[in-house]
């Protein structure tokens, strides 16, 4: 039960919300290109750190095969990640409904930053490192976007 | 990452946000979300079972037909982690009488951890150390819990990346361990609650406390839900 504990603690932290929702009218779900970005602390490498307050991101090639969950906090399970990949990074779900049609394709490149950021108020991600993703992302083309947690 | 989801969304994509801690994703107000009361660290549920993480993102695409936000809906599944029910795994001997326990039983975990490699991949060993230098990070703790400051004793890197490194060790090895994959936090208790290394990163923990070390140097070394306050003395 120690995740209850946790969603106690954690659920009042400070968070920053926009004043206004932003809001983009999607497209058919069958023509979309689909991106995750994750807030693991996902890497294409062995290199399994991320420093607290890195508001930083990586790009993950939608093939890396080679990944490590560098996510600082010790306080969510990680044995599920070592299992399947695909209960954080659900990779091989977004291909098999690209396969199937229900999706437009998958693109080639997906993010990650690391969440549980000391600063609430992200200043880095909403000015900075954010955007960049943003660019990345539509340079591949991406209409849509799936966000995944740990 | 609500607010990551609503930066994404005002450069022009369409964004689902999948919620692990639903306080969280109500202050942030993402324009839609579908919060999932699942163990952290298994946003998609399930480990292996790919039609239930379908079932969850096809559930989250659902939240595209909604004409106006912010959309926060719950999944209508939840998952327990089972911190509750430490796994039971024997570990085996390691011929090292010369070496502290805790490390002479991570040399025994060493041919498990290898075989989890082997079969899954995966590791997330590797922030400061080896898996092959566990036993020696061990040595260090111990060192620690026998009196000398956390200064002194040599680590390589922040003490917290170490002791990540350590537990995420037994974890791994934990899997090729057990008779079934792990459900949610179950290596983690073994760890803590059953393991010499465990112990031994728990008695350091304290240790530090007690002696006014910075805050974030002890608080870390273990997750928040497993500091048992022991008296060391």
């Amino acid at each position: 039960m120690s995740d209850e504990q946790l969603r106690t603690t954690l659920g009042g932290l400070k968070g920053f919300a926009f004043d206004d929702v932003p809001w983009t009218t999607p497209k058919p779900l069958y023509e979309s290109r689909v991106a995750i970005v994750t807030t693991a602390g996902l890497r294409v490498e062995s290199n399994a750190d991320w420093n607290a307050g890195d508001q930083g991101f990586t790009q993950i090639p939608h093939d890396a095969e080679n990944l490590t969950l560098a996510h600082y906090s010790p306080n969510f399970d990680r044995v599920g990640w070592v299992l399947d990949k695909n209960v954080v990074f659900p990779i091989d779900r977004l291909h098999e409904l690209a396969e199937d049609g229900i999706i437009g394709s998958v693109a080639k490149t997906h993010i990650s930053f690391m969440g549980a950021q000391p600063d609430h108020t992200l200043e880095t991600i909403r000015l900075d490192s954010g955007p960049a993703a943003a660019k990345m992302l539509a340079d591949d083309e991406v209409d849509l976007v799936l966000l995944t947690p740990v | 990452m609500g607010t990551l989801a609503s930066v994404l969304e005002h450069a022009g994509f369409a964004t689902v946000a999948l919620s692990s801690i639903r306080g969280q994703i109500e202050t942030t107000a993402p324009p839609r979300a579908l919060h999932c009361d699942f163990p952290l660290g298994r946003p998609l549920g399930k480990p292996n079972e790919p039609e239930f993480q379908q079932k969850v993102i096809t559930a989250a695409f659902s939240l595209l037909k909604e004409p106006t936000g912010p959309v926060l809906v719950d999944y209508p599944i939840s998952i327990e982690d089972d911190a509750d029910a430490p796994l039971s795994c024997v570990i085996p001997p390691a011929d090292t009488s010369d070496r502290n326990p805790a490390a002479s039983e991570a040399l025994g975990l060493l041919p498990a951890w290898r075989r989890t490699q082997e079969t899954y991949g995966r590791s997330t060993i590797g922030k400061v150390v080896t898996a092959e230098q566990v036993p020696d990070m061990l040595d260090l703790f111990a060192r620690i819990g026998g009196g000398e400051s956390w200064e002194d004793v040599g680590f390589p890197g922040d003490p917290t990346k170490i002791a990540a490194d350590i537990k995420n060790f037994y974890e791994e090895a934990a899997i090729s361990l057990a008779d079934t994959p792990p459900s949610a936090r179950r290596a983690e208790s073994w760890f803590v609650n059953e393991t010499l290394g465990g112990k031994t990163i728990q008695t350091a923990r304290i240790k530090m406390k007690e002696a006014d070390v910075n805050f974030y140097f002890w608080y870390y070394l273990l997750p928040m839900t497993q500091h048992h306050e022991i008296n060391t003395k």
